[in-house]
């Protein structure tokens, strides 16, 4: 027995050659054809000829691109990213041909054709049953053209006042803190997704958005994080009166309150009694949805809800651009304490006058705990400061307050740090934001550039100092994504050590554990 | 001769029309157009009768016949019974089948000599059919196909099957019918060559859409060129007047 592997296989196609006998003639042409294994009683020629199952397909259309974004239209609405000769585009391609859907696609692929021709030229093999048994392949070009349609993203992006409500956040404070922590809390619960912009302006932030209800949700969002009250306004912008309806724009102002922690406030004398007969004198040791207030000198606390502030309202007396150095002389503790407080009695000195006076000042604080002799601490001088507040000069002239005030008033445990900031194992997360005044100079003459030059120095010393507060505060910090800064190299103990002063390693640093690993931008090289 | 002719826009001739050596049935139509064909070519010749079967007018699919007889189905009528007696002559003997397979044009296919039936038909009807049509019945199938009436078409000079019918097929039906078979397709590559088709030893009417391919092949086959009515030498007439034009 032998296996007859070379046995020529004879397709049934070719009849020339073919040793099998034909039966029939062909209906058409007179072929001599085999009837048994042909498509009815047709030769293959005279069916590829007769039959057309392309016959309900469209050989010409067109596609819609964005000549902005170059995306294309995919019906009914939705725009997609494309490039020539991609999948993605082939996809589209078929989809908008009719008739493709009762026919077998085989294959389909691009012709070449010049970019700029706006012609988009595929190649098509399809296959149909034609009679009974008999699938026919056939194989056409679709030619489409490439018409512009500006997309409805770059409609809006094109036009002016594409928003339809606006929240404007407002904080009348003279530096930046309370925004960069706003803006570390909204970039951790994604609150600006729904923004079509973000503006500074002074004072403040703009959100921009398309819809009322996403302005309310952030100003919800706000509310929830934030001691603020706000306001609606709406403008007309059409009405119909066919129809009775009217399209508005609104604007909503939210005001926060102008107090930020370590603040020095003088409470209206009034409002102090109503809230726990407390010193009317007193620092904001923590601001949430109401600020929270403490008497340094008993360590008495009281809350002033956000209603409550705004029917009487009160400016801070001193704010942390106004804190002064001291060095502690003498610290004894007097045994009371109140959370993460202590109080205790202080002898300290200003830093500046040491070397040149003998000059001490005793006061009691809330730092028992953290304090010890020889440490630099940052304190409101009293004393040698003169406050212009009408509630201040209320409590120098009752007679009940006028003795409580005392020289020095400490706030916070100092840190000697260099001059230049070193670069920190972390980093946190910006929002890319369109500086409306460096939009405004980009148009206008160079001129501005001192001005501009200082208005980025106190932004950087703004951040810088909320950089430290992180630093410094773990409460904080944990209402924060703090990320690993991958550009920083892991300094060694030792290197460390000698460039840096000695009084360096007392500074509070954050644990590695602590830090994210940003992911977002893996492949952005912005270095 | 092979003519092309239509039934009211429908090619399948075989299904209104019933053609044999002796006489001719076709449908009652609403025009005479398709009667007129059979007239032209058949008149003073052989009998052509108008007749219904059951009322219908499908009588090429009813019935089946040869010189020697025709059989009706059970469902014909005792006055279309009639009519036919008094049309056709009196050698043809014609007999009603009770046989379930009803559509006898469909089941059997035969010339004067033999016959080729449905493998089910019964064995009365068999009988009756080797009786008054005087033939030879052999059960058979068509390239597969019970229903040899609808994809065989025959006569006595040779006969036309089923397109698919392979070679062995064809070879063993031809050793039964000791007449030359082929393979072949009416109206334009139909496969259905008894339905759409009629013939006898001199005359073949096709639908009209056959190509003249398929109207060779029907023409070679069934010798349709040198057998006439009147005897032969059709062709040599035919040859005589082409030498005549130069």
């Amino acid at each position: 027995m032998s296996m007859d592997l070379d046995a020529p296989v004879y397709m049934t196609g070719m009849q020339q050659d073919e040793p099998t006998i034909a039966t029939i003639l062909c209906c058409n042409c007179g072929a001599p054809i085999d009837g048994t294994t042909s498509a009815g009683a047709l030769c293959n020629d005279c069916v590829r000829l007769t039959v057309d199952v392309s016959q309900g397909i469209q050989r010409e259309a067109v596609i819609h691109s964005c000549r902005d974004c170059e995306r294309w239209l995919q019906p009914p609405n939705s725009w997609v990213v494309a490039n020539l000769e991609s999948k993605e585009l082939l996809a589209i391609c078929l989809r908008k041909l009719t008739g493709l859907n009762k026919v077998r696609i085989i294959d389909a692929s691009f012709i070449w054709t010049e970019p700029h021709s706006r012609r988009i030229k595929v190649k098509i093999t399809i296959q149909q049953e034609a009679f009974e048994g008999t699938i026919v392949q056939q194989a056409f070009e679709v030619e489409y053209t490439v018409h512009n349609q500006q997309c409805t993203d770059c409609a809006k992006s094109f036009t002016h006042h594409a928003f339809r409500a606006s929240v404007q956040v407002r904080q009348k404070v003279p530096h930046k803190r309370t925004f960069l922590y706003l803006e570390q809390l909204i970039l951790k619960s994604g609150a600006h997704k729904d923004t079509l912009n973000i503006k500074e302006a002074k004072n403040g932030l703009d959100f921009y958005y398309a819809h009322r209800n996403q302005a309310e949700k952030m100003i919800d969002f706000l509310c929830s994080v934030a001691p603020c009250r706000y306001t609606k306004s709406s403008t007309l912008i059409s009405s119909d009166t066919h129809s009775g309806t009217s399209s508005y724009k609104f604007s909503f102002s939210v005001e926060i309150i102008p107090i930020c922690r370590d603040d020095l406030v003088s409470i209206p004398i009034k409002l102090a009694r109503q809230i726990g007969n407390i010193s009317p004198l007193a620092i904001c040791h923590r601001v949430g949805t109401a600020v929270n207030i403490m008497d340094p000198q008993t360590l008495q606390t009281a809350e002033i809800p956000t209603g409550v502030y705004w029917r009487s309202p009160f400016n801070s007396l001193a704010n942390v651009t106004e804190l002064k150095e001291f060095i502690i002389m003498d610290i004894e503790p007097l045994g009371k304490s109140n959370g993460r407080y202590h109080l205790a009695e202080a002898t300290v000195a200003r830093a500046s006058d040491l070397g040149s006076n003998d000059i001490t000042y005793f006061t009691r604080t809330h730092l028992g705990a953290i304090l010890h002799v020889g440490d630099s601490v940052l304190g409101y001088h009293l004393t040698d400061t003169n406050f212009n507040d009408p509630n201040f000069d209320a409590i120098e002239a009752s007679s009940q307050y006028r003795d409580t005030i005392p020289d020095v008033i400490l706030i916070k445990k100092h840190y000697a740090r260099k001059k230049k900031p070193k670069s920190r194992a972390w980093r946190l997360r910006r929002m890319a934001r369109e500086h409306e005044e460096e939009a405004m100079a980009a148009a206008s003459a160079p001129t501005q550039s001192r001005k501009q030059d200082q208005e980025q120095q106190r932004l950087e010393a703004d951040f810088e100092m909320f950089l430290r507060d992180v630093e410094e505060d773990q409460e904080l910090r944990g209402t924060l994504d703090l990320y690993k800064n991958r550009n920083k190299v892991q300094p060694g103990g030792d290197d460390m050590m000698d460039e840096g002063s000695d009084s360096d390693d007392e500074v509070p640093k954050i644990n590695m554990d602590e830090l994210l690993d940003d992911f977002d931008e893996l492949n952005v090289n912005d270095q | 001769m092979a003519v092309r002719a239509q039934f009211e826009n429908s090619n399948e001739v075989g299904v209104f029309s019933r053609l044999t050596n002796s006489y001719a049935i076709v449908a009652v139509g609403g025009s005479e157009n398709f009667y007129s064909v059979f007239e032209s070519e058949l008149q003073d010749i052989i009998p052509i009768c108008h007749a219904t079967i059951a009322g219908t007018r499908i009588v090429g699919r009813l019935t089946v016949g040869n010189k020697n007889g025709l059989l009706v189905p059970t469902t014909t009528t005792d006055q279309e019974l009639q009519h036919l007696r008094n049309t056709l002559p009196d050698s043809v003997k014609i007999q009603r089948i009770e046989e379930r397979l009803s559509a006898l044009g469909n089941v059997i296919c035969c010339n004067d000599h033999v016959a080729i039936v449905h493998p089910d038909l019964e064995r009365e009807t068999e009988e009756i059919i080797a009786d008054v049509l005087g033939v030879e019945v052999f059960r058979q199938t068509v390239a597969d196909n019970v229903l040899t009436g609808s994809y065989m078409s025959l006569s006595n000079q040779g006969g036309i099957v089923h397109p698919k019918t392979s070679v062995r097929d064809q070879d063993e039906l031809s050793s039964l019918l000791q007449v030359p078979l082929v393979a072949g397709s009416v109206n334009r590559g139909s496969a259905v060559v008894g339905a759409g088709m009629v013939v006898n030893d001199w005359l073949a009417i096709t639908g009209l859409d056959t190509t003249a391919t398929e109207l060779s092949v029907i023409e070679s086959v069934f010798r349709l060129g040198e057998m006439a009515p009147g005897g032969a030498g059709a062709g040599v007439h035919k040859e005589s007047i082409v030498e005549s034009f130069y």
